[in-house]
């Protein structure tokens, strides 16, 4: 096929661009309706406990209040996204009997203003009977524990095995075999808006709810299931969302609450969390301790690798199920492993739950996988560089069982990145390279949610004047799938992205998409809008060859609006011209298209893969530890880049959170507490602490993919942590094993080196 | 509680309206005059997302009361373009990819306006100092920073004069 692209790999504004440059996009946190009232939550303070009474009585004589509700007003329905799986549905948002977290909501207050709904919050009176709680999973695990839920035994939650090979006989056969354990931390999403959500219930039994999500049409369907309304009597609508990151898709208690209130009054409702509660009581990055055991031959070439991971789940399942099989499949990712085993227990914990961030698993993974690598390299002599190079995937490579490659530029990446470290040469005291190879799914195949939809549909009407309306589910929470999108459509079907006007973010008005996670939008509902585009343009060209009666043998094509033969591109008309005729030939239909996209078989995992390498600069301060990023690199094998700037805006974003990750960002707890709920204490970098930041696309050509495109976005947070941590061991001769890697862990690891022998027998 | 009178000139235009004196400058902007450009991360100070100028200067909306403004000049993102006229730093934010879900670029775009008015040719390292206390999640600063630079470099001078 043509690699000449008319729209496809130019820089493209965001569409969305000049709404939020003039601050006229208006986000569900800006919305004010007619008669509304505003909500708010009030939360446990004990990790572990039986709700005895809620008397909100007082609550309710305050002037100003309208309502109140707890979890008797609810249908007591135990929700969650795995609908498959009715035992991994086990969070009611609103608690009826019994409290497992600290933030877990228990009662909603509406109210004429904040003030008052908040006055209100301290007039609700909760008789708790404190339970024992636990937090951290391998005591969790531990006879006679206490238990959070009834049903799952030892609070084993979900466990997970992967396996291929014959793990037993790869090490038999290794000339080193290597233990290791990691502790990967916690991590908030810190989107800028916080969660919020306006509700408004009519009498005619019609649900409207504003939300800041991920997922319009999951909201929909996980409220019908909570609320007991028809799918179709729930409207969400989410036009603009303030940041996401994997936090937006599930249901969360602004929405719910929101809904329960509205319903209960029959008036609008907004409730905004605030940053605490975000903090507090939102969900958040899975912590996990991780063994890994791998056995490699002295030449480098990996045989066997044995990985066991607990979780620490919190106190419901939410997407964490999801993220124990993820973190055990990327554990061997990038490369050829002839022999697995992977074993993963999460465990319920009295903390807020642990579930989806970007990555979903895999930064965990890649964390863990790439720092035994480097010490592997070490220990055998060998190039880190040559190692990755060794065993890394290739297109044509089959995950046994699980996964199939079409695309992987993983070598030249590896090639990029040693070209960089080359150009580095001698680097000063205290300072070095650490690199990372990461791979990561191009949308997720499975449908744990039990979608009877396609996964992804667009539809396109062509109007007279020759504008496209392009009507998509997927959800741009500043991601640019959006703009990604129009891009998309402008190419296939041969207009400019100026001529398309895009239509999102409504259940009543779009079709249907699972919503922005598992880094599905650019290939699944790309792939629904090229579908649609084609189709239409199919209709057009058909009515265009019949007004032009080429010869037969010539091909029609559009670009830039003109219509024309392929051979003789001066031939041609002008788009709009032929669709008006096409229309008022057809007794005035517009030209309408669709088009829809659900993966079938294609593994388990997903249809397609995308690669890169990373390096690091690092400089270390050997008196204090202190870690600055000097300079970064990354290789990356999106497939076909769409959007130059989008993708490089992705890949920056990426590294900011994903490096806040392996060093300044944390969430500790005293007894299921978090200790640092706000923007003061959570330390997210800073303009100032961002290295330099350069892009080497390695450009594949994924046939799955639009245009041959795969992800850009999630899966460049896998690798930084690693890359990260092997910069530091680069530089002053530490390895650190747990995240993140703070001053204090470097500082005292580098003391420790330090320290001569004879001190260790004192 | 009584409500007092408040003066102001936002965005070029006197108003006068009446408020609790507890209001903060953020909450009349955006809840009384419908000013909702400006967004609200932390509520405490420490995402600048909030920020607006009070005659000219930088300030966090968030943490100052809407009385302390009394009698200013408050400048929203809303009075950063004249009509469909971009202003330079929102043009080049648009060039570069300065901003992905929008909700820290009213702040971001204040600041670097306040930032520039002061010290209109900084070098890189000034402007990422210049911007150190403006959180935003999604863009990783560096599209930021490149578009405030290009500013200060007098590529979008013709947008200013236009």
């Amino acid at each position: 096929m043509s690699k000449k692209f008319h729209v496809i790999n130019t820089p493209v504004h965001n569409v969305d661009g000049i709404a939020k440059v003039t601050g006229r996009a208006e986000y569900t946190f800006d919305l004010v309706l007619p008669h509304m009232l505003y909500g708010k939550i009030l939360r446990s303070p004990y990790p572990h406990a039986k709700i005895l009474n809620i008397d909100t009585s007082r609550a309710e004589n305050l002037p100003g209040v309208r309502g109140v509700v707890t979890g008797k007003d609810t249908l007591g329905v135990k929700q969650g996204i795995w609908r498959r799986y009715k035992e991994l549905c086990d969070e009611e948002i609103l608690a009826r009997e019994k409290v497992r977290y600290i933030g877990e909501p228990v009662a909603a207050v509406a109210a004429v203003d904040e003030d008052t709904a908040e006055e209100a919050l301290d007039l609700i009176e909760v008789e708790y009977e404190p339970l024992p709680g636990v937090f951290v999973p391998l005591d969790a695990i531990k006879e006679g524990a206490p238990l959070l839920h009834e049903n799952a035994e030892r609070n084993i939650n979900v466990t997970r095995h992967i396996e291929w090979g014959d793990v037993d006989e790869g090490f038999k056969q290794a000339d080193l075999v290597r233990e290791d354990w990691f502790r990967c931390s916690s991590q908030a999403h810190v989107c800028m808006e916080t969660h919020c959500a306006v509700a408004s219930y009519t009498p005619d039994g019609k649900l409207t709810v504003y939300t800041s999500t991920q997922s319009h049409y999951y909201i929909k369907v996980l409220l019908a299931d909570v609320l007991g309304l028809r799918e179709n009597d729930i409207r969400v609508i989410s036009r603009y969302t303030g940041g996401g990151f994997g936090s937006k898709f599930e249901l969360d208690s602004a929405q719910f609450c929101s809904s329960i209130l509205s319903m209960k009054l029959c008036q609008p409702v907004k409730i905004v969390l605030t940053r605490e509660e975000e903090f507090m009581a939102t969900k958040r990055r899975t912590p996990m301790f991780y063994y890994l055991r791998t056995g490699v031959q002295k030449d480098g070439q990996f045989l066997a690798k044995e990985a066991r991971v607990f979780t620490e789940g919190g106190a419901y399942t939410a997407m964490g199920a999801t993220a124990l099989y993820l973190t055990g499949f990327f554990q061997a990712f990038p490369y050829d492993w002839p022999n697995y085993r992977y074993d993963g227990y999460r465990v319920y914990t009295n903390t807020p739950p642990t579930s989806a961030m970007r990555g979903f698993g895999a930064p965990q993974a890649t964390f863990c996988a790439e720092t035994q690598i480097d010490l592997i390299a070490e220990e055998l002599g060998i190039d880190r560089i040559d190692i990755r190079r060794k065993n890394a995937m290739y297109a044509g490579y089959e995950v046994p069982g699980q996964a199939w490659i079409q695309s992987c530029g993983l070598s030249e990446c590896l090639d990029k990145v040693d070209e960089w470290i080359k150009t580095k040469g001698d680097l000063p005291a205290n300072s070095g390279i650490g690199i990372a190879a990461y791979g990561f799914m191009s949308g997720g195949i499975f449908n744990w949610f039990d979608t009877p939809y396609a996964f992804s549909s667009a539809v396109i009407q062509v109007n007279v004047d020759g504008k496209v309306d392009l009507f998509v589910g997927s959800q741009d929470m500043g991601q640019g799938s959006n703009t990604t999108m129009a891009m998309i459509c402008a190419e296939e079907l041969g207009v400019n992205v100026g001529d398309i006007r895009l239509h999102m973010g409504d259940t009543d008005k779009c079709p249907v998409d699972l919503g922005a996670w598992g880094s599905r939008e650019t290939l699944m509902q790309g792939n629904a809008v090229k579908m649609a585009a084609a189709e239409a343009k199919k209709q057009i060209l058909e009515f265009a060859a019949a007004k032009m009666t080429p010869n037969i043998v010539y091909d029609l094509d559009i670009k830039d609006g003109w219509i024309h033969l392929i051979a003789r591109p001066e031939r041609g008309l002008a788009f709009n011209e032929v669709v008006k005729e096409v229309i008022r030939g057809r007794d005035g239909q517009p030209i309408v298209a669709r088009g829809h996209y659900t993966p079938h078989r294609k593994g388990m995992i997903s249809p397609a893969y995308s690669f890169g390498v990373q390096a690091i600069e690092v400089k270390v301060d050997p008196e204090t530890g202190k870690i600055t990023l000097k300079d970064c690199v990354t290789a990356h094998d999106c497939g076909q880049v769409i959007n130059p700037l989008g993708v490089q805006g992705q890949l920056e974003g990426a590294i900011a959170m994903a490096a806040g990750y392996g060093f300044t960002e944390d969430l500790p707890m005293d007894e299921g507490k978090i200790l640092n709920p706000n923007l003061v204490d959570y330390k997210l970098l800073r303009t100032t602490e961002m290295p330099e930041t350069t892009v080497v696309e390695v450009e594949t050509y994924e046939p799955e993919g639009p245009f041959g495109a795969k992800e850009a976005g999630e899966g460049l947070t896998n690798p930084t942590a690693g890359a990260l941590g092997n910069a530091v061991h680069d530089a002053v001769g530490v390895s650190i094993n747990e995240l993140p890697i703070t001053s204090e862990k470097v500082l005292e690891a580098i003391r420790d080196k330090d320290k001569p022998k004879t001190d260790e027998e004192d | 509680m009584d409500k007092i009178k408040l003066r102001l000139t936002v965005n070029k235009e006197y108003l006068e309206c009446y408020i609790t004196p507890k209001k903060l400058l953020v909450e009349v902007l955006r809840d009384e005059l419908g000013l909702t450009g400006t967004k609200r991360g932390c509520n405490t100070g420490s995402c600048h997302a909030c920020t607006v100028l009070i005659n000219g200067l930088s300030v966090k909306s968030c943490s100052v009361l809407a009385m302390q403004a009394d009698g200013c000049e408050v400048t929203t993102v809303e009075g950063l373009a004249d009509a469909a006229a971009l202003s330079p730093l929102q043009k080049s934010f648009l060039d570069h990819g300065a901003y992905q879900c929008g909700f820290c670029t009213s702040g971001m775009l204040m600041a670097a306006t306040s930032f520039l008015a002061e010290n209109p040719r900084p070098n890189e390292q000034e402007i990422r100092e210049g911007l150190h206390g403006n959180i935003c999640r999604c863009t990783g600063y560096n599209s930021i920073i490149r578009a405030v630079k290009a500013v200060a470099e007098g590529k979008y001078k013709e947008a200013a004069d236009e």
